[in-house]
């Protein structure tokens, strides 16, 4: 497979949003999953719901709403001004965010399930023998829920990699910041160069059922409740 | 039970949806620039003769694709004059049936009143983010915006700030929600009842090449006296005077 400089860097680009995507997602998502897992509260429903919104939405839905909120008129927009940060839409920034949105069900909720999958007794149990909560989180949760911290961070790289409808509309298509492969290849079809657009096609292809065959060789879902 | 009387509903509302599609009906695939009018003739096509011409919009591209590869259209009013010559000569598209229905004007928009001039001096102040273009590579507009920028000499200096949309609608989009401050559109877009929102700068035709957009018969629409009767219609005095009332020339 032979590869311009230009689909290189959508490649590089990729990477860097899948990556940083992730990271933030897994930074933020886990004391929501916590939270989700845990609780009682009666807005756990509503909670739940808003988590789960962005499965069923088109992107076309979440695109549109994200250039209206992010532009000079929307609240996003606006509070940038104010606080007198860059603007959200054709940048970097304005991707991580989108994707953090777009992927945020596919990290959220396999958290979820893992931390629910922990018996409650453990938790008793340490907290007879005076482990704080955060200690109780980080000895017994974390290590218990790792294969759905797995999970989580592998399809939430793999479901930004994927990403395309979002980005199109409020990336503007400019290399290096925002023209990612998902953009690249739909460059290439429409411009019928069909060449190149099959090259990256096909590195899409194989990355994505690589990722998926070792999450789930590594990682069977069985083992989980054990 | 519960599952074939599901089946058999499902089976019933697609012979329904294939039976919908009768003689005295054609599918024209229409560029996007010219939604707004061919909605318009459309509707005064069917007052006329009772025949129905049923619209579907999108890009000239992906029509392309779609026409290769078996698209049940019987006429295609694309954006360009490229993409119909090459049907022709792919045979997809009967011969000696293309023209052009309208030429497109290429406009420089602003949602925002006082930001174009009438000059169009704003690009070499060059005092704005972003310049909403459509992809010169797959859009006749976004082709001439690049030459129109070219011939003024200032297409080095601002091609860092353009933000790409993938067809004139998307590039629009960028401007109307205020997200680039201005940027190249078709002039058919902001053209409401003669007045245009915000501010613009006609681009001279002469720093361009014209825009022709021009129509064809395509194959499957060869023994369609609907699609036959569409094309003439689209001749007439009044479906030009609504093209010419749209923004285009011709």
């Amino acid at each position: 497979m032979q590869f311009s400089s230009a689909d290189w860097a959508a490649i590089r680009l990729t990477l860097e949003l899948a990556s940083l995507t992730t990271f933030l997602l897994i930074l933020f998502g886990t004391p929501i999953a916590w939270w989700l897992a845990r609780s009682d509260s009666r807005i756990k429903p509503l909670m739940v719901s808003l988590v789960a919104l962005p499965l069923v939405l088109p992107p076309s839905v979440i695109g549109f709403y994200l250039l209206v909120a992010m532009g000079p008129n929307g609240p996003l927009g606006w509070l940038n001004q104010t606080i007198g940060l860059p603007k959200f839409p054709f940048t970097f920034a304005g991707l991580v965010i989108a994707s953090c949105l777009y992927s945020m069900p596919f990290v959220i909720q396999p958290l979820q399930n893992a931390f629910e999958a922990i018996d409650e007794r453990m938790f008793e149990a340490a907290a007879t023998l005076r482990a704080s909560p955060l200690d109780r989180f980080f000895s017994i949760a974390v290590p218990l829920a790792k294969p759905g911290f797995l999970t989580a961070a592998v399809l939430g790289f793999a479901h930004t990699v994927g990403e395309f409808g979002v980005v199109l509309m409020i990336g503007g298509n400019i290399p290096d910041k925002t023209r990612v492969v998902s953009v690249q290849i739909y460059d290439y079809v429409e411009a019928l160069e069909y060449g190149p657009a099959h090259h990256l096609a096909a590195l899409m292809l194989i990355f994505s059922f690589v990722v998926l065959y070792l999450l789930y060789t590594f990682n069977p879902t069985r083992k989980k409740r054990g | 039970m519960k599952h074939r009387s599901i089946l058999i509903s499902a089976l019933a509302l697609l012979s329904l949806h294939i039976s919908l599609a009768s003689a005295d009906e054609t599918q024209v695939a229409v560029a996007a620039n010219f939604a707004a009018p061919v909605q318009k003739i459309a509707a005064d096509f069917e007052k006329q003769t009772g025949h129905k011409a049923i619209i579907v919009t999108g890009a000239t591209g992906k029509f392309y694709s779609q026409i290769v590869n078996g698209a049940p259209f019987d006429i295609l009013l694309a954006a360009d004059d490229e993409t119909p010559a090459k049907l022709e000569k792919e045979n997809q598209a009967v011969a000696g049936s293309r023209f052009t229905y309208a030429i497109g004007k290429l406009v420089l928009w602003s949602a925002k009143p006082g930001v174009v001039d009438s000059k169009g001096e704003v690009l070499s102040k060059g005092n704005f983010e972003h310049l909403s273009v459509a992809n010169p590579k797959l859009a006749p507009y976004g082709q001439a915006a690049v030459e129109t920028l070219k011939a003024l000499n200032l297409y080095d200096k601002l091609s860092p700030k353009f933000v790409t949309g993938e067809n004139i609608a998307q590039t629009h989009q960028f401007v109307a929600t205020g997200n680039a401050e201005l940027g190249f559109v078709a002039y058919s877009q902001v053209l409401k009842d003669g007045k245009i929102e915000g501010s613009a700068w006609l681009v001279p035709e002469k720093l361009y090449s014209p825009i022709r957009q021009d129509a064809a018969l395509l194959n499957k629409g060869k023994d369609n006296k609907t699609a036959a009767a569409f094309l003439s219609y689209l001749k007439s005095q009044a479906a030009k005077d609504v093209i010419l009332n749209y923004g285009y020339s011709l």
